[in-house]
């Protein structure tokens, strides 16, 4: 496999992180609870140290003498690929943990699966990253259980958050020229070997919940290729403001 | 457990010793286990470190600190970060396990006791003010990446937890 194929491949894994850690560091001090914050705010720091593992690692791929720095914060909007379920905003806690709920899910499967892959650097980030991952996975669980078989009023909102980004589930796994170069090579995970546990551990947990598996048709798509939805643009000029600003700036 | 070998030289490890994890003063980073190898290349001290969780921001001081006390013992050091084997807790050595306890952070357990114990099943986890083992999980996110939040129903004292990861 082509190194420009393989550091879309894995952008394509690492950007969903990137993004995801962005809106979980949103919340830093305005979490519903002091121990709600930390652990959203812990989550999206696995989650940056991770992306660093992979954009570091793309870095060292790249003929363009590029830095993490680069593939962080100085590309376009269109040239993102995380799906668009990352992208969107907090809303309520109902939205965040539903949103990190449907991703922690098929995070875990997908890492447990590349644990396999015929890359050796991507085989040491899934090791490391699937221990902090099943950390996550615990924790949004656990919320939408609290939420689901709470009040009412919990019931409702976390009803409504999972009924409203379920449209976005199918993109997961959708598979870009650059995935399936990747699982040609042995290096990539097939996302269809997932699909069926992944919706069958996201339906368990909304059984224990007493919350309703949303039945849908219509599925939204078009993170994978660059075509975000409207909230995109706002998040990147927040997270890129610094080094859009003075540019080649460090800690 | 995961047994990993490491390769400290016997000149290095005293130095190294020195170096404290910057978030727990308490624990030399020998004790932590995230030094993997520490060896002479061509008269350079050439270190390994492992992180304990990804995102740890401690990483890049621990690298400053182990070139500067390498350099004032008079070594010329190059440290890297390597992913793999990934760290577990039982890479903590018995030193390291009581020098949390005593700094006041509740050691990991072994990954059974500690699913339960952050599952909420089973109160296993000892109080490091009291030693009762009536606490209680707060939540499963503390201070740090490595820790967990617990409270003792006992004497009401808040402690961190150092989460297992194997």
């Amino acid at each position: 496999m082509n190194k420009d194929s393989l550091i879309k491949y894995i952008l394509g894994i690492a950007d969903n992180s990137l993004i995801l850690g962005q809106r979980l560091g949103e919340l830093t001090g305005h979490g519903p609870t002091l121990e709600v914050d930390i652990a959203m705010t812990n989550i999206s720091l696995d989650l940056f140290g991770q992306v660093r593992s992979y954009f570091q690692y793309a870095a060292q791929l790249s003929e363009e003498d590029k830095t993490e720095d680069d593939f962080a914060f100085l590309r376009t909007e269109r040239e993102y690929v995380n799906v668009l379920l990352v992208e969107q905003p907090n809303r309520d806690f109902g939205y965040t943990i539903a949103r990190q709920f449907l991703f922690d899910h098929f995070h875990f499967l997908l890492l447990n699966e590349m644990q396999n892959s015929k890359d050796e650097t991507l085989v040491a980030i899934a090791k490391k990253s699937l221990k902090e991952v099943s950390y996550h996975r615990r924790f949004s669980s656990d919320w939408v259980k609290r939420l689901g078989d709470g009040t009412e009023e919990s019931k409702r909102k976390i009803q409504l958050a999972i009924n409203d980004l379920w449209r976005f589930t199918e993109e997961l796994f959708q598979k870009t020229d650059a995935d399936l170069e990747a699982i040609k090579a042995g290096i990539g995970v097939e996302t269809d070997r997932i699909k069926a546990k992944y919706l069958e551990n996201v339906s368990a947990v909304l059984e224990e919940a007493t919350l309703q598996k949303p039945e849908l048709e219509f599925f939204q798509e078009g993170g994978k290729k660059g075509i975000h939805s409207e909230h995109m643009g706002y998040l990147l000029s927040d997270m890129q403001y610094m080094q859009r600003t003075y540019p080649g700036m460090k800690w | 457990m995961i047994e990993e070998k490491v390769h400290i030289s016997a000149e290095l490890e005293p130095i190294l010793k020195q170096v404290s994890d910057p978030e727990i003063p308490v624990l030399s980073i020998i004790d932590l286990g995230v030094v993997r190898s520490a060896e002479f290349n061509n008269g350079i001290a050439e270190v390994k470190i492992t992180p304990t969780y990804s995102g740890c921001p401690a990483m890049d001081v621990i690298g400053d600190d182990i070139k500067a006390a390498l350099l004032e013992a008079g070594y010329e050091a190059k440290v890297d970060l390597i992913l793999s084997p990934a760290w577990s807790t039982d890479w903590i050595t018995e030193e390291g396990r009581q020098a949390l306890e005593d700094y006041g952070i509740a050691a990991p357990l072994e990954a059974s006791a500690d699913k339960k114990a952050l599952l909420g099943e089973t109160q296993v986890v000892k109080c490091t003010n009291c030693k009762s083992k009536n606490t209680q999980m707060v939540s499963q996110f503390g201070s740090t990446a490595c820790k967990a939040l617990f409270k003792c129903n006992d004497c009401q004292e808040p402690f961190d937890y150092f989460k297992c990861l194997i």
